[in-house]
């Protein structure tokens, strides 16, 4: 009997051990690089919402933005347009890059830019553009 | 007692290889719950008021662009 108690104590202690371990299993995301990539982003968006509304920009298949339509974009705007998506690209590569690294592993690089890709568009207001998984333009 | 050790020992073998399982393996449902916080911030998705410094939503602007 006694010794019953003791394996179970001992399970007790390892289900507790373990504890910890299924915590972590949150994914890093409070490091200053990914603040500040967030921050510039959030900023940015300002920016690029009224592209996603127009259709000028769209979300792509592998987590980033693309021109979609530059045509519907005031002639005036396509140059700052141009620029708005290669930043925001540039920032997303690296948000994608920084949360791997945060989580010890730089190798899920690509699985966390597959998994926001999917959410992003997921979380698209109706009426933005984004790619299919086959790559073709697809409307909210 | 002997079956009850090899019980306990491949229970704790068990709950160990769990642990290195969450370590190796890409935690799917993490990232997507870190890819939703971030996104509802870049975004401002879960914010009532969107903090637009230069928004004027009293004026109906009526630019015939025609």
């Amino acid at each position: 009997m006694t010794s019953i108690l003791r394996h179970f104590s001992w399970l007790l202690f390892a289900v507790l051990w373990s504890l910890p371990a299924l915590a972590a299993a949150d994914l890093e995301i409070n490091t200053p690089a990914i603040s500040s990539l967030k921050q510039g982003m959030q900023q940015r968006h300002g920016e690029l919402s009224g592209f996603y509304d127009s259709g000028a920009v769209g979300l792509t298949r592998d987590g980033l933005v693309a021109v979609h339509d530059p045509a519907a974009a005031p002639l005036a705007q396509r140059q700052a347009m141009n620029g708005l998506v290669a930043a925001e690209n540039q920032d997303r590569q690296a948000l994608y890059r920084e949360i791997a690294r945060a989580n010890g592993h730089p190798e899920w690089e690509a699985e966390v830019r597959d998994t926001f890709a999917q959410r992003w568009i997921s979380k698209a207001a109706p009426g933005w553009w984004y790619q299919n998984p086959s790559g073709a333009w697809a409307k909210k | 007692m002997k079956a009850i050790t090899l019980a306990t020992a491949l229970i704790l073998g068990g709950v160990t290889a769990g642990c290195v399982t969450i370590n190796i393996y890409f935690p799917a449902a993490a990232a997507e719950k870190a890819a939703d916080k971030i996104i509802d911030e870049v975004w401002q998705l879960k914010q009532g008021a969107k903090p637009q410094t230069d928004a004027k939503p009293q004026t109906e602007q009526q630019g015939e662009k025609k």
